[in-house]
């Protein structure tokens, strides 16, 4: 989900792998009785397989053809979790067991705050490594990729191999994600992993700013404000207008997309771009200047997705 | 044994011929400049050496073992480095990453190790860090370390991938035109710099190049192509003064008078 965004390669199916990773992580509590660390662990090791399995064929494609290969993979897993019935539970679903680490139950609805302070020591985690790979080898070869390919087969990075394994480091996160989103859900079946989740998870990282850890951060804040925003907003013209107003259709997706216009148009560089323009002109307060960041935002509304 | 040698390569797209029966080699520790009128086919030369275009006949050789069938990204492992006449830098990173980037193939690290940051991790990027930072020096680049290539002036940025392709250690740098589109000073500047990266790094470089000037003062032997044949082959004095090689700069017939 991170990574997607750093080596330039668009996935809008990374729904699937959510999907992957939840129903894995479930099946193996389940099924073969594995505590919930190893079970996760696995979890997230599994999709990243299935996610180089994938990124073999798929990656002979480019931007705008990745991004409609990965849509319809996102399309496929929700119908095979209904087929694959005797394992996923089919349109029915499965239920997430209870959370236990050495003793502890974690449960989100008996012990809420020991299940969010899991989540966030997990996050962190990830957070951690994903910076450790952006700081070696791994991650100057994504960067390479994704600003010039033909220079970075020059400099020996393996096109192929390096994009799977982006790809692959991306689903195994996704994964992990997956998993913790089963426990979170307790009750899940094929209809909470749809496109339109794939969709704002593309969102989070274009809101938030393309490229930086940071960024899916803050796109991960804004894209869960939004739905409650609206909530609250339609009460109020519910207030307003007296009646009406209460059930407008595909207005959630409306606002998500005119956001997304905005702020492709006007902040190419997303929430975190927006924040350290900020931070620079106060740094610099009397001699700021608005070319500053003129180049790089050319670059990014040109050439990311091509 | 010769370092590079390209035998009787023949290249074409659909009916132009880019190439005809090229032959030549490179010997360890020389340097060897391409030159040739524009279309003569020198970049399709480099294209072919590092493996991004495919010869209908002929053979292309590093210390006798053919390369035909490796892989762009096989070649920096060999010890081939090159630059791109157009500059191919990434853009949106700092001049350290770029050169950082050139040290890819002496990686050795797992994933796993990577994102734990392991100590052994720790030593090898350290190590990295400090063989750029040499380059920074060799090259006078300590002004732009940390900004990044978009904002940089042509001249650096051509110095700049010249460092990138060093980084790598190569046994032969490939530079496309390294000195086109630089200021006189920077040209000199360039010319220096080639001939240290033989003296001080022990380096066999290979060049196309237009400006005579620079070719003559720092190459040992120069391939004169025009229209995908080769003229001539030899010393730079030797070859300014061979008639057919006057006729295809100057298209002018080598007159008695003349």
């Amino acid at each position: 989900m991170l990574l997607t965004g750093h080596a330039g390669q668009v996935s809008i199916g990374h729904a699937a792998f959510l999907a992957v990773g939840c129903y894995a992580n479930v099946i193996l509590m389940d099924r073969f009785g594995l505590p919930f660390l190893p079970s996760f662990l696995l979890a997230g090791i599994v999709t990243g397989i299935a996610g180089v399995l994938i990124a073999i064929p798929v990656f002979r494609l480019h931007g705008i053809y990745l991004a409609i290969a990965t849509l319809a993979l996102s399309m496929l897993v929700e119908d095979i979790i209904v087929l694959a019935e005797p394992w996923t539970g089919g349109v029915v679903g499965l239920t997430a067991p209870t959370v236990t680490i050495a003793g502890m139950d974690m449960d989100r609805f008996s012990s809420p705050d020991r299940f969010y302070w899991l989540c966030l020591a997990i996050a962190l985690l990830v957070t951690l490594g994903y910076r450790n790979i952006l700081r070696a080898p791994l991650g100057r070869a994504f960067l390479a990729i994704r600003d010039s390919e033909v220079s970075a087969q020059a400099m020996g990075v393996h096109l192929a191999r390096t994009k799977a394994a982006a790809f692959g480091l991306s689903c195994l996160v996704t994964g992990w994600a997956g998993a913790l989103l089963g426990h979170f859900f307790y009750t899940f079946n094929h209809e909470v992993f749809t496109v339109v989740v794939s969709i704002q998870l593309l969102l989070m990282i274009v809101i938030g700013g393309i490229g930086s850890i940071h960024g899916a951060f803050y796109g991960a804040l804004v894209v869960g404000i939004i739905p409650q925003a609206i909530n609250i907003g339609r009460d109020w013209i519910t207030d307003v207008l007296g009646t009406g107003g209460v059930a407008i259709p595909g207005l959630e997706t409306g606002i998500f997309g005119l956001i997304l216009v905005l702020f492709i148009l006007f902040e190419p560089l997303g929430v975190h771009g927006r924040l350290t323009k900020w931070k620079i002109y106060f740094e610099l307060f009397p001699f700021y200047r608005r070319d500053l960041f003129r180049r790089q935002r050319s670059y990014l509304k040109t050439e990311r997705l091509r | 044994m010769s370092l590079l040698d390209v035998r009787d390569v023949t290249i074409r797209f659909g009916g132009v011929t880019a190439l005809a029966d090229v032959s030549f080699s490179v010997e360890p520790g020389e340097i060897f400049a391409i030159v040739g009128p524009n279309g003569a086919g020198k970049s399709t030369l480099f294209n072919l050496i590092s493996r991004f275009c495919e010869p209908e006949s002929g053979d292309v050789r590093l210390d006798g073992a053919s390369l035909l069938d490796r892989a762009p990204a096989d070649m920096a492992p060999l010890g081939v480095a090159r630059t791109f006449q157009n500059i191919d830098l990434f853009e949106t990173s700092t001049v350290l990453e770029n050169l950082l980037i050139g040290r890819h193939t002496r990686r050795q690290s797992s994933f796993v190790a990577q994102a734990v940051f392991s100590p052994a991790v720790r030593r090898q990027e350290i190590a990295h860090r400090e063989a750029v930072e040499r380059i920074i020096d060799f090259l006078d680049l300590h002004a732009y370390r940390e900004q990044r290539i978009a904002g940089l002036p042509y001249g650096t940025r051509k110095v700049v991938e010249v460092g990138r392709a060093l980084a790598m250690e190569p046994r032969i740098v490939l530079l496309d035109e390294p000195a086109s589109g630089l200021s006189p000073e920077e040209s000199r500047d360039m010319r220096f710099w080639i001939s240290d990266i033989r003296a001080e790094l022990g380096v066999t470089v290979l060049m196309v190049e237009h400006d005579m000037g620079l070719v003559s003062a720092v190459s040992d032997r120069v391939l004169v192509l025009a229209e995908g044949r080769v003229i001539a082959l030899g010393s730079p004095a030797d070859v300014q003064s061979h008639p057919e090689v006057v006729q295809a700069f100057l298209g002018v017939e080598p007159g008695p008078a003349a």
